[in-house]
């Protein structure tokens, strides 16, 4: 009998664990309406953005206008492109922000996504150490010469390596230049866009940045902007719903909803003015086609 | 240097200013690491004193195995987590990652056994002694157990408060269940990884600030327990 005894007591102890997780759950959901359980009435979609979105403070800027119109919260989940799409592939997330153009119409084209939309772009731009005038006049505007530049001198270069739209484009520009990058010199941070600068500043390296996630972090950093304005160096955002054929638990009409918000003329406007008045310059430029 | 100085300035004003953010934020870490700690000991604290105190086969083994997993990666604990509850997991239709209790569920299976393996060692050391007591004075087995957390109530509070002091000082596996989200599931730590990332090292300076006073307090209780074993009534 004892043995049953203890039993009782593990069993109790289980049931209270139970009992518990059920109270904590309802509990949270009367304390924020951003739980639900139930699939057919949602009210948060979990939206899978680059870190420049998030960190440039964009989203926290126009988010909370939507969920205020339509009573939808939105939850942010900050990550690489390459790591939003794959979230959207297995139905982590009800909609995207990224900036990875080919890679996102792929997504629609394999059936993931509804439809692509852009909704804005800024330009990538090449940072490096402020006080070494390391790179040639005429890399000024060519950013191909200026990585050629970096890779023949083996002046330190950190990647994204991420798998983010930035990396992709990274990529993309030594594919250009005819390059495989790699030794000492190149290294590959595995990080978000913030932490990427901090280490150029930290190693006096060069790297690629959006320019929005650089303005905004500029008074922290001693680094400057090396490349700018070159022809390659459009950085276009798109917006994406989840298709649910492929994951019956995403929330298309939610997700549609915010869509539709984002691209509207309203929120456009919001997206051009974020940052005028901080940065003196407008951090995104909304180009969603009306 | 002058950044951290300026750093620690804007740090205090930050923290005296009373910003509601911060505030929540702070809520939010006592809150999800407390529950996921009071479940943790719910089970834990039963299940070390009876194993600790019991006679079976294989139990050295199963102390080898509770000791082992006092060890466990708090990042692997979190990808497990988040692998059974993302929506193509396991639990999906309930959908729980990136919410609080998915932190809570991590922070649960995190501590466990630090709270059972703690108990388990202290009932092996002292139980018999206890038990023997009981058994003299007429006691049942629920009665015995009754004394023996009686008895070995500060064995109890150091698991539980070295519990807490591991759940909320830790960040890998939150960030992965929890995703930082704003409002939602930004607690303590993530709040320092994410701001430091972003250059905004005041904001992360006085959150350190907030976090270590609470790992300092409760490791110093935790210390002054294990110093000062005598059984006070």
């Amino acid at each position: 009998m004892k043995i049953f005894k203890e039993r009782n007591n593990v069993s109790m102890a289980l049931l209270l664990l139970i009992l518990g997780f059920t109270l904590l759950t309802t509990g949270c959901k009367q304390q924020q309406a951003s739980d639900q359980t139930t699939q057919d009435e949602a009210s948060a979609i979990v939206l899978a953005t680059t870190t420049s979105t998030e960190q440039t403070g964009l989203l926290d800027a126009i988010i909370p206008v939507f969920t205020s119109e339509t009573g939808i919260e939105v939850k942010v989940v900050a990550v690489g492109s390459g790591q939003a799409l794959t979230m959207g592939e297995t139905g982590e997330a009800d909609v995207l922000l990224v900036h990875a153009k080919s890679s996102e119409e792929e997504f629609v084209e394999k059936g993931f996504g509804i439809e692509r939309y852009d909704v804005m772009y800024n330009d990538f731009i090449l940072v490096g150490p402020k006080d070494e005038e390391a790179l040639p006049e005429e890399c000024k505007a060519d950013i191909v010469g200026a990585l050629k530049y970096i890779q023949e001198n083996k002046i330190t270069f950190i990647s994204r390596g991420d798998d983010s739209g930035t990396h992709k484009k990274e990529l993309s520009i030594w594919k250009t230049a005819g390059i495989e990058p790699s030794g000492d010199w190149y290294i590959s941070a595995g990080k978000g866009m913030g932490e990427v600068l901090q280490m150029a500043d930290e190693k006096k390296a060069y790297t690629l940045s959006d320019r929005g996630t650089f303005l905004s972090m500029e008074d922290s950093l001693e680094l400057s902007i090396a490349v700018e304005k070159a022809s390659d160096l459009l950085n276009q955002y798109g917006v994406i719903a989840v298709n649910p054929e492929k994951n019956p638990n995403v929330h298309l009409e939610e997700a549609q909803k915010f869509v539709d918000w984002i691209l509207s003329e309203k929120t456009q406007k919001l997206i051009g003015e974020f940052g005028v008045e901080k940065y003196g310059q407008a951090l995104f430029v909304p180009n969603a086609k009306a | 240097m002058g950044y951290i100085i300026n750093g620690f300035k804007e740090a205090f004003v930050l923290l005296f200013s009373g910003d509601t953010e911060m505030i929540r934020i702070i809520l939010l870490s006592l809150f999800v690491s407390g529950t996921g700690t009071i479940f943790a000991a719910i089970i834990g604290v039963p299940l070390g004193l009876c194993l600790g105190i019991k006679r079976f086969p294989l139990k050295r083994f199963f102390g080898s195995v509770v000791y082992t997993a006092m060890g466990f990666p708090p990042v692997v604990i979190g990808l497990l987590v988040a692998i059974f509850l993302s929506r193509k997991g396991p639990f999906g239709r309930y959908e729980l990652l990136f919410t609080p209790q998915a932190m809570m569920i991590a922070q649960f299976l995190l501590v466990l056994p630090i709270i059972t393996g703690i108990l388990f060692g202290s009932a092996k050391d002292k139980g018999q002694q206890v038990l023997e007591l009981g058994h003299t004075l007429g006691a049942n087995r629920r009665e015995s157990l009754k004394l023996l957390i009686h008895e070995l109530n500060s064995s109890v509070l150091l698991a539980v408060m070295t519990a807490f002091g591991r759940a909320i000082s830790e960040v890998g596996a939150v960030m992965l269940v929890g995703g930082n989200i704003k409002g939602s599931t930004r607690v303590m730590t993530t709040f320092i990884a994410m701001n430091n990332s972003m250059g905004a090292y005041e904001r992360s300076i006085a959150m350190a600030i907030v976090l270590l006073t609470i790992s300092l307090l409760i490791n110093g209780i935790v210390h002054h327990l294990n110093g000062g074993r005598n059984y006070v009534d």
